[in-house]
């Protein structure tokens, strides 16, 4: 059976010129770039053009590049960054519907006796703008928003809540993990102190990160040990990882416009076709302000989980904010956090397309998902009497 | 991604029975769908036999999954017969399920409770009783139920079996109460075993406060020699020494509060002289 994969946003396959450019450096070119022999020293030059395509990538010059392990390495690093260099403040400012990496990061400071101020987002995920401007306080040591939410793909208008921080004196951070190589970046003409960046969201290996520290910036390490990245992240390389990760940038920069044109397309025919063959069915979040590679939908009264296997059997990947597919008991806390009815929630399946699907795969997915809503919805006991109600009004 | 057995898969794939029964005498409703999961049961009983019966569900795989096998198990049985089914019954029936969707199994035979209650005529037991998790509208009956049935001991196990606790979290004390008291009714209280080191430690401690005053008040005493296991060996001293009766005031007086204070298998043996 052929893998229909629809769950880029989860992780995205390595992209063949990647696995060409990185396979060397395990067997061939395994020096340590902190060797003095020339061996080693190849490699750490293979890095240094690694650093240049990261910063090219995103309009940022390579000494503001640390590579790292991961998205979550990166975020950690940058939150306890501006909590370690700034001792006197206590207050963290983030949004309801962050990543786990910045979630669970900002519940266990709050049990630290750091605040945290969650800015809320409306029914369709977007940012409360008027409560961010309130949430700022004298102590406020760094705020911490993400760029593109990875369920919904809306958008943060990161750069103006950047700007709102920089006037405050604040340090600014965004978690970019699903953004970076999806829509341009100029960090260059923005106030965006730190940002995130995760290898395997756009065609890198998994295990290579990048957080992105603006030149000046106080900084103070999270893994503590060499010299490595000039003493700002202790470690041995990874570094087949970030000559991956520098080849997906060049690839995702070069890349990005038929990400906003061709791949949006595909992800604009199969949501519409769904919206338009499924009733009782809605879009979550912001339609216009979003990833182009995103469409997170509702299939009202039949379970997220459910659809996911019966997709599965078709062979079509895909995520869902379903209490059972979580392991948690309640549905996901980006849809809570928009007021999406538990009825929509607990049925909501997330599409992330990238690169390399095709119209083939949309039309099949278009053929079988309507037909495995209508099999769970026979199912469901609350079908027939809803849709009359429906009808009614 | 969820590791179901082959039987859940296919009972999920090809689920049987599902629908409404036209012509159900007891009918059941659990579950709802905020709380992401809810189950339909339609029985019809014929001469006390449950001739057919359907379910609609609204959930994830093993939700339907479960509700299918209930269906297909009930067929054929007795009132007396389907009373008897457990949650556990319904999930060895699919060759078991994830701890974390237990729940499933016990949505289905809250619907069987309660479809046979509706043909009964009588309300079902379980509707009685407080909600102790506001999140999911969880009783404490049901709770209890669940604790019993499962023998659960951890507010997980509870979270896993009936989603009591699964969401603010605020009443897990409230449950680990529940857990206590129901394990406590359940069990009898069982002595911890003894080290021998604490044991003889424990009969020393006895000698001291509850034996040896006694004895010493009529100018005898007691010394603990040895325990090996159950027997305590003990030499008397004193006044006691040449008492004809100090066998019985062994017996009687010595062993039996040894065996009420320490252990209730001692047997006290004097050492030869």
């Amino acid at each position: 059976m052929k893998t229909i994969y629809l769950d880029n946003n989860a992780t995205t396959k390595t992209a063949p010129e990647v696995l060409e450019a990185i396979t060397p450096y395990f067997h061939e070119w395994y020096g340590n770039p902190s060797s003095a022999h020339s061996f080693g020293g190849q490699v750490a030059r293979r890095l240094k053009e690694a650093r240049e395509q990261v910063a090219a990538l995103l309009g940022a010059e390579t000494e503001e590049i640390i590579f790292t392990s991961c998205g979550t390495e990166s975020d950690n690093t940058a939150v306890m960054s501006a909590l370690a260099t700034q001792n006197d403040r206590r207050h963290i400012v983030t949004s309801r519907v962050e990543h786990p990496a910045i979630k669970a990061l900002c519940s266990h400071l709050a049990g630290r006796g750091y605040r945290v101020t969650e800015i809320p987002v409306d029914g369709d995920g977007r940012l409360d703008m008027e409560r961010y401007q309130q949430s700022f306080a004298p102590d406020t040591a760094i705020v911490t928003l993400m760029w593109a939410n990875n369920e919904t793909g809306v958008l943060f208008p990161v750069e103006e809540a950047a700007n709102m921080a920089r006037e405050r004196g604040i340090p600014f951070h965004t978690d970019a993990v699903q953004a970076v190589g999806k829509i341009p970046i100029r960090l260059k003409e923005s106030a965006i102190d730190m940002l995130s960046l995760s290898g395997h969201k756009l065609h890198a290996p998994k295990g290579v990160g990048a957080l992105y520290v603006r030149k000046g910036s106080k900084f103070s390490p999270f893994m503590i040990g060499g010299h490595q990245e000039r003493g700002r992240r202790g470690g041995t390389e990874n570094t087949p990882g970030i000559v991956g990760l520098g080849k997906a940038c060049e690839l995702a920069g070069r890349r990005m416009k038929e990400e906003n044109t061709r791949v949006k397309a595909l992800r604009d025919k199969l949501e519409n076709g769904l919206l338009a063959a499924v009733p009782n069915c809605r879009l979550n979040g912001d339609p216009s302000n979003r990833l182009p590679n995103t469409s997170n939908l509702s299939f009202e009264f039949v379970e997220g989980e459910a659809i996911l296997l019966m997709m599965d059997e078709f062979g079509i990947c895909a995520s869902s904010g379903s209490a059972c597919t979580s392991g948690s008991l309640q549905p996901s806390h980006v849809l809570r956090a928009m007021g999406v009815p538990f009825t929509m929630a607990h049925g909501s399946i997330r599409f992330s397309l990238s690169v390399y699907n095709t119209e083939e795969e949309i039309a099949f997915v278009l053929e079988k998902v309507p037909f495995i809503i209508e099999k769970l919805r026979r199912l469901s006991p609350y079908w027939k009497t809803e849709k009359r109600a429906n009808a009614a009004a | 991604m969820w590791e179901y057995t082959d039987k859940v898969k296919e009972h999920f794939l090809n689920p049987r029975n599902a629908g409404e029964l036209e012509d159900a005498n007891g009918v059941a409703e659990v579950g709802s769908m905020a709380c992401g999961d809810a189950l339909k049961l339609s029985i019809k009983v014929d001469r006390g036999r449950i001739t057919d019966a359907k379910f609609q569900t609204f959930g994830c795989a093993s939700a339907i999954a479960s509700a299918s096998a209930l269906t297909e198990m009930l067929k054929g049985k007795t009132i007396e017969e389907a009373e008897k089914i457990t949650n556990q019954d319904i999930a060895d029936f699919l060759g078991g399920l994830p701890k974390e969707k237990m729940h499933c199994s016990v949505l289905g035979r809250q619907a069987l409770e309660r479809a046979i209650a509706d043909y009964k005529g009588i309300a079902p037991k379980e509707e009685e009783g407080e909600i102790i998790c506001e999140c999911f509208g969880v009783t404490d009956r049901e709770i209890e139920r669940a604790v019993r049935d499962n023998r659960l001991a951890t507010v997980e196990e509870v979270t896993n079996y009936t989603k009591a606790g699964g969401g603010c979290e605020s009443c897990h004390d409230a449950i680990r109460e529940i857990i206590a008291r129901v394990r406590a009714e359940a069990e009898p209280v069982s002595r911890p075993k003894l080290s021998n080191i604490q044991k003889m430690k424990m009969i020393e401690e006895t000698l001291d406060r509850e034996i040896r005053p006694s004895l010493k008040h009529d100018g005898g005493d007691i010394e603990l020699i040895d325990v090996i296991g159950n027997r305590v060996l003990v030499a008397t001293r004193g006044t006691c020494a040449l008492c004809k009766a100090s066998e019985q005031t062994l017996k009687n007086f010595v062993e039996t509060k040894l065996r009420e204070l320490v252990w209730p298998e001692l047997v006290v043996e004097e050492v030869t002289k």
